[in-house]
């Protein structure tokens, strides 16, 4: 399973902070705990960036690889800021990895940069005209991603596709979709094809205290499907590693010593497979 | 071969809800089947439709729903009774939409005091609103509860914002309570679990996942209830088994359909007509998706959907 550290997002305040006064201190700090912790690849998401994103992703790039020996994940919607990004990237660490390119023919450059600088690219799978319903348009917009990438030069085995994870909160038929469209990832290619979720995406809205705990089973559910890779912190996932095996024998139906966690396992369980109706206060009930 | 129809079996049941008291109780909720699928299992109760009234004289009501309370609708008790005696009204919907700050901004202390008096006027039971002004709803419900003590009546609405007054005053006065939520299923499972945190029994809220008018959102308050009722019934989920409220007369008549003359828009037909539809046609499509009380207001679309709940069920 290869972790993708998600903590350098410009959406965070310290993160958007540093990024502004291109101050390397906290970056670098966010980035070196996110390697430690076993991340193998680190994301730079810059957001759209559309004022000065390529010397920012040349900022970022640097930055974080002067202090980590990995390779960084271009994360922005700015094509001529993740081009940029690639032509200072150290690929001593590894080789770089995109996000996104989609079914939108705006982001087919984007494999375009895959080929020319030999990076990898992740393809979510989504298209012009919205979401995806199910996870069969998430694997008809994923042949379309993939006959794509081959057409500009992108091998399939440089290709993440993304099915697109969407809030319980607010979207929670999309959980269990979304498990089933990793799996037909999968088989849509031999060797399988390669699969990355925006992990965190799935409690996005939901109370602090529940966050991690649905981060966690639901990366366990994702991971029992095949799931290659997670853009997702990396201490989060430790934990959750940790807790695999009291999770697949929850899963398995044993009864476990820890009666509090097993119950915990269990709605969490639920409200994913959509058996029970989410609520903020799902696990009170 | 003789038919036979293909019947779905449920795990859950909807809470049946007494609201009243004496020799005028209504009962509506109770059944474990969708709504009008009486051949799948039992529908004990009929929904049950509330006239609204309001303690204020309807001026912002149009002119065709109006005219059919002219002579009754300066008084609130003279209005109550009424719908009660004239129109056979099965329960009354009192509006306190006086007491909101940008309109009379009648004090509680008012509202109580015509809750009161329309309380001791009518034998059916009573439905208390507040005008839906969050932070005022306090004060005015916890005086209307008060009021209205061992009335039985529903009291409404408790919001996120302000469940936790409205709810203990529901509760410390034994009435029913209305807990609404802004056309979200997750949210409106949330508030019914947080009231009944605060020791509120499930078995006495009404949810109301907020009305809307054919034509304006219609098909979201139909997704949401029908969501809401097939959680209630197939996941067997206690907190979404609470008999649900369509608030129909104050989403329908203020939509353009229900206000625009005929000499504007000949092709749309009878003004009149077509504002009782429109409220009809709204109430049966939300009983279709699982509500089990109603609060309109024109006479003739009350009818309508009166008969249309006969013939069903």
């Amino acid at each position: 399973m290869l972790i993708i550290g998600e903590k350098l997002s410009i959406i965070a305040k310290r993160v958007r902070e540093a990024m502004l006064k291109k101050d390397k201190g906290p970056i670098q700090e966010i980035a070196t705990r996110q390697w430690k912790e076993g991340s193998g690849i680190i994301d730079a998401n810059i957001g759209p960036a559309e004022d000065g994103g390529e010397d920012l992703m040349q900022w970022m790039v640097t930055t974080i690889q002067e202090v980590v020996p990995l390779p960084v994940c271009l994360d922005t919607t700015n094509a001529k800021a993740i081009e940029a990004g690639l032509k200072v990237h150290n690929n001593q660490w590894g080789r770089a990895l995109i996000n996104s390119t989609s079914n939108d023919p705006e982001r087919f450059p984007i494999l375009e940069l895959g080929a020319k600088y030999n990076a990898q690219v992740i393809g979510l799978t989504v298209g012009k005209g919205g979401l995806p319903a199910d996870a069969g348009e998430r694997a008809a917009i994923a042949a379309d991603i993939m006959a794509r990438a081959m057409e500009y030069g992108v091998p399939l085995e440089d290709l993440y596709l993304d099915p697109l994870v969407l809030q319980i909160a607010t979207s929670q038929d999309h959980a269990r979709k979304v498990i089933e469209a990793v799996k037909m990832f999968q088989e849509m290619n031999d060797p399988p094809m390669k699969t990355v979720v925006g992990l965190s995406n799935i409690s996005n809205g939901c109370p602090k205290h529940i966050r991690p705990i649905l981060n966690k089973y639901y990366f366990l559910m994702l991971m029992n499907a095949g799931l290659t890779s997670a853009i997702a912190d990396a201490h989060e996932m430790a934990d959750a590693m940790n807790e695999k095996k009291l999770f697949d024998d929850v899963l398995a139906g044993k009864t476990v010593d820890d009666a509090a966690k097993m119950t915990e396992i269990k709605k969490t369980i639920d409200v994913i497979m959509g058996n029970t109706l989410y609520a903020h206060s799902y696990l009170e009930m | 071969m003789a038919f036979t129809p293909t019947k779905e079996t449920y795990s859950g049941k909807v809470y049946s809800v007494a609201i009243g008291t004496g020799d005028g109780p209504v009962t509506f909720g109770g059944e474990n089947v969708l709504p009008f699928h009486s051949f799948e299992g039992a529908t004990p109760n009929k929904p049950v439709i509330a006239f609204e009234i309001q303690d204020v004289p309807p001026a912002d009501w149009p002119e065709n729903v109006r005219k059919p309370f002219e002579s009754v609708s300066g008084d609130p008790v003279t209005w109550a009774k009424y719908c009660q005696d004239e129109l056979k009204a099965a329960a009354i919907a009192l509006r306190l939409v006086g007491t909101h700050p940008d309109r009379e901004n009648r004090s509680p202390e008012d509202a109580a005091k015509t809750v009161k008096d329309v309380l001791a006027a009518i034998k059916v039971p009573l439905i208390i609103l507040g005008s839906n002004h969050a932070e005022k709803d306090s004060p005015v419900l916890v005086a209307a509860s008060g009021a209205a003590k061992g009335g039985n009546c529903v009291i409404g609405k408790a919001q996120e914002a302000n469940y936790k007054t409205i709810a203990a005053a529901a509760m410390a006065n034994n009435h029913k309570l209305i807990a609404m939520s802004e056309l979200d299923i997750n949210l409106s499972k949330q508030l019914n679990i947080l009231i009944t945190q605060m020791g509120f029994e499930k078995e006495r809220l009404i949810t109301d996942p907020m009305c809307s008018a054919l034509g304006y959102g219609l098909e979201y308050t139909y997704s949401v209830m029908e969501r809401i009722r097939l959680a209630a019934l197939t996941q067997n989920d206690t907190t979404m088994q609470p008999p649900m409220l369509g608030d129909i007369g104050m989403y329908v008549w203020k939509v353009k359909e229900t206000q625009a003359p005929e000499s504007d828009l000949p092709h749309w037909g009878s003004l009149e007509e077509r504002g009782i539809a429109w409220e009809a046609v709204t109430a049966i499509g939300l009983l279709v998706a699982g509500a089990e009380l109603l609060i309109m207001r024109h006479p003739k679309a009350v009818a309508e959907v009166q008969k249309t709940i006969e013939e069903l069920i």
